[in-house]
């Protein structure tokens, strides 16, 4: 251990007291660490709602014919699943959490550069959250067009849409505002002598992902509200009934949608940069590559959208350039898995639940990425596309991706935002039963996409009956270590052992200060005179 | 599962084996290493980690390599994918309208099908149309699949290579009854098949009933047959008149189908339903289907009474 005791004159930010107590001392802090707070409670309430939702889908999914629900509840549900899944958990995520929680830390920073703009997107996300839930329950039935709201069906179907996009279109402000605020911090707040290749990685990914939030977001926003424009006052944009065009929804759509997957998975590279270094003991490899990569990513995923209608009749050159640039933007991706693997090549190895999170996100993103190129080349997408290969394949890169990304930062950052330790023990058993499940969740559902399952079937022909009953197995493994891991956490936030400051002996600010960090962070605001992931290992030899 | 049955399955299956290939070796081979690496240099074996942080050459190496075996599956893609844009000019041509929820096949002498009858080894160029909204035409054993979108000239094409029956089902989302769009490809000889397509009657257009326009309009055929057949709801034949047990909040009720009961079971459907069929299938069509129109459709069902 580094030795460190630190005395701060400040509080630490879960015992201040600001000018409200209790509840509302929550939530209306604008402490950058109690905001970050809420919305991971936010997220994982409705993260566990939407599980439950899955869940409820494997089960009808378990044999053939109609099972426990009727076809119209089965679609409301995947619809539902998808919306929570995507707009509330994964696209918000871990710039919310993590990004809230650590920005202003990694980067020597009191705050975030707006501190009230930042409370408001929480709230607007609150409210943008609670309509999304609302549409479910309101009015005339659960919306049933699919997360993706493609028209004409989305301007036909009689159930709940119209709040259901405008749940979608409040949820995209409070990403752009929080986007903006992590730029303006990033170019603004880093403390002196941390010049921008001095700054740890996560941030680097948090300003890429920043710049998409900005960029892309507006333009769903605009589509779905062009899409309530139609469903209300019967305008044109996109419904051919009313001599609209339903390609361009498609293309408006995927303009915002596709660049937003880098806004999920960007983040947790990001994260799990940050723990091969720590627990390799050992500079991350490759710093420039692995920083200007998240800046490629960025740049050439607003140029892919088209690889998601390869067979909606786009022209054919629109076809194969989309195709093209689509294996371009997998190869910064393949970067930075070698990076990471040359990070803990002959570094000193500790192999705690965040590292083996973040092994583990190496090999579901590799599969998801590798089954990526599947679905970009032509030839193979007009088998594939739109079939239980595509769900597992982004359940490989969203939840394989972004999910085991999140639960690595979880157990990476745990003792620093609660001062307690987790049972490691247990955590490790819940990592294994999660990981287990996850992969007799998905792995099924590649392999009966191939032969021709359809996605959002509520019924299915006899042939994919022991992919999908083997899925459904895998979908009780998978809560069962979700279950566990949330139980140990939550446990342990209230009766963990006393965390000290820097449990695995990382480098970065954060853990140079206490755990829990004070109310500001730092009494006196470091000065930066080398580069991040230097680590003194004299003392290795005495653990 | 790769048979051949279609010209394309060839150049699809290549791709698929040679970016499955690259991708399982690699997959296999950074997964091993990681885990060596976790065996080899764990923290009890060493505790010297080297201070090693980057180096150009293997940069390079790593973006080369990569960059070159993505552009190799992209051309694989590409090349496998080319012929299904062109369609040969002798390709025998079949009207394909998807429409919530079922296929109809249109052959050029006016026969329609609800199952895609080709005959074998010709190309077939199939032109897809439809009313309502995006559906996706996809037989998985010919490789082939293309969205039908509303509006869209859209189009694909195939020769089939064995004579047998393959699914066809719906890849797009359409709504209520999706997973249940699903059709038969019926590969015969060419003698068969002339045999089969010689042989229909062509419908008289202008003896069809207006309230007839109306169901089809609104595709209810697409539950309720016309010929007596059960599908997802009851058949239209010899219904009006028909005596009929319908539950009304669980309890068990005897009705006459009568213009009321009918007029009911399109605005409310979810009040009176038919026993031995399930609740919440069918939509209700108040504010789609006019009282005017609604009276067509009972007018209609009264001429399929013997
Ligand atoms: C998604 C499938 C579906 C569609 C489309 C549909 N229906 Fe139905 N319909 C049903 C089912 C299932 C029932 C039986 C349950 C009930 O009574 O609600 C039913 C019942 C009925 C009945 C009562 C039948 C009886 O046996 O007593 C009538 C009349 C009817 N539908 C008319 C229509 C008309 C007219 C349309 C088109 C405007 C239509 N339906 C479209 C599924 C459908
Ligand atoms: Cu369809």
């Amino acid at each position: 251990m580094s030795g460190l005791t630190q005395e701060h004159a400040q509080p630490s930010y879960l015992d201040q007291q600001g000018k409200y107590k209790g509840l509302l001392g929550w939530i209306f802090s604008t402490d950058h660490k109690r905001i970050a707070l809420l919305y991971l409670y936010t997220i994982v309430v409705f993260f566990l709602v939407a599980v439950v939702f899955g869940l409820l889908m494997r089960i009808e999914l378990f044999f053939p014919g109609q099972d426990i629900m009727s076809p119209q509840t089965y679609n409301a549900m995947f619809t539902v699943h998808g919306v929570i899944m995507i707009f509330i958990i994964v696209i918000p995520g871990l710039s919310a959490v993590f990004g809230n929680f650590f920005l202003p830390i990694l980067i020597g920073a009191k705050d975030v550069a707006f501190p009230r703009l930042n409370l408001l997107s929480w709230w607007i996300f609150l409210f943008g959250a609670i309509l999304a839930v609302l549409s479910q329950f309101a009015g005339s039935g659960a919306p049933d067009t699919g997360w993706t709201f493609y028209v004409p069906y989305s301007a036909e179907s009689d159930s709940n849409v119209v709040i259901a996009l405008t749940a979608a279109f409040v949820l995209g402000f409070s990403s752009i505002l929080t986007g903006l605020n992590f730029i303006v911090t990033i170019h603004r707040m880093r403390a002196p002598g941390m010049t921008w290749f001095r700054m740890p990685l996560f941030p680097w990914s948090l300003y890429a992902t920043a710049w998409i939030q900005v960029l892309a977001t507006p333009i769903v926003g605009i589509t779905l509200l062009m899409v309530i424009a139609e469903r209300t006052l019967h305008i044109g944009f996109f419904d051919p009934a009313l001599g609209g065009d339903p390609i361009l929804f498609q293309h408006l759509f995927w303009i915002y949608s596709h660049p937003a997957v880098y806004v999920m998975i960007l983040p947790a590279m990001g994260v799990v940069t940050e723990i091969f270094p720590t627990f390799s003991q050992k500079p991350v490899f490759g710093y420039t590559a692995i920083a200007i990569s998240s800046l490629a990513i960025a740049g050439v995923g607003y140029f892919v959208w088209g690889h998601h209608m390869f067979t909606s009749g786009m022209s054919y050159s629109a076809r194969w350039f989309f195709s093209f640039l689509t294996f371009i933007v997998a190869v910064p991706s393949a970067i930075k898995v070698f990076n990471w693997l040359s990070t803990m090549y002959k570094g000193s190895i500790d192999l705690k639940p965040p590292l083996l999170y973040a092994i583990s996100f190496i090999f579901l993103f590799m599969i998801g990425g590798l089954t990526g190129l599947v679905l970009g080349s032509l030839a193979t997408n007009v088998q594939v596309h739109d079939t239980a290969f595509v769900v597992a394949h982004f359940h490989y890169i969203i939840f394989g991706g972004m999910g085991f990304g999140f639960f690595a930062g979880m157990h990476y950052w745990f003792p620093k935002m609660y001062g307690r330790m987790y049972n490691i023990k247990l955590a490790n058993i819940a990592w294994g039963i999660l990981f287990t499940g996850f992969n007799f969740l998905y792995f099924p559902q590649f392999v009966i996409g191939m032969q021709g399952m359809p996605r959002r079937y509520f019924d299915y022909l006899p042939q994919f009956q022991v992919g999908h009953f083997i899925s459904s197995i895998g979908a009780f493994i998978l809560v069962t270590g979700i279950i566990l891991m949330i139980y140990n956490l939550i446990r342990s936030a209230h009766k963990g052992e006393v965390a000290p400051a820097n449990p695995w002996r990382g480098s970065t600010l954060e853990w140079q200060i206490s755990s829990p960090p004070p109310l500001e962070n730092f009494d006196e605001i470091p000065v930066i005179t080398g580069k991040p992931y230097q680590y003194n290992t004299d003392d290795l030899g005495n653990e | 599962m790769y048979s051949g049955a279609s010209n394309f399955v060839e150049g699809v299956d290549k791709a698929f084996m040679l970016i499955m290939g690259i991708s399982i070796f690699f997959l296999i081979g950074i997964t091993t290493v990681m885990i060596i690496f976790l065996f080899k240099y764990s923290r009890k074996k060493n505790k010297k980690p080297s201070t090693n942080d980057g180096s150009i050459k293997l940069e390079i190496i790593w973006t080369a390599i990569p960059l070159v075996l993505v552009m190799l599956m992209f051309y694989y893609g590409w090349v496998g994918y080319a012929p299904m844009r062109k369609v040969p000019d002798d390709a025998m041509l079949v009207k394909v309208t998807g429409k919530m929820w079922q296929w109809i096949f249109e052959y050029e002498n006016g026969k329609t099908s609800p199952d895609l009858v080709i005959p074998l080894n010709k190309p077939v160029r199939l032109d897809l149309y439809s009313p309502d909204v995006n559906h996706s035409l996809f037989i998985p054993a010919f490789r082939v699949k293309e969205d039908v979108v509303p509006g869209y000239d859209n189009y694909l094409w195939f020769t089939p290579y064995y004579i047998g029956d393959y699914e066809i089902l719906c890849a797009e989302y359409c709504g209520l009854m999706h997973s249940y769009m699903t059709a038969k490809a019926k590969v015969v000889s060419q003698e068969e098949f002339d045999v089969w397509l010689a042989d229909f009657t062509p419908i008289e257009k202008e003896s069809e009933h207006p309230g007839l326009l109306i169901i089809n309009a609104n595709a209810c055929t697409a539950c309720h047959s016309l010929d007596g057949t059960r599908l997802v709801g009851s058949s239209f034949k010899d219904l009006w008149g028909a005596k009929k047990i319908v539950l009304v909040k669980d309890n068990e009720k005897e009705i006459t189908v009568d213009e009321q009961y009918i007029k009911k079971s399109i605005y409310d459907p979810d009040a009176e339903v038919v026993q031995g069929f399930n609740k919440g299938l069918m939509r209700s069509y108040t504010g789609v289907i006019s009282e005017e129109d609604a009276n067509k459709i009972v007018e209609y069902l009264k001429t399929l009474k013997k």
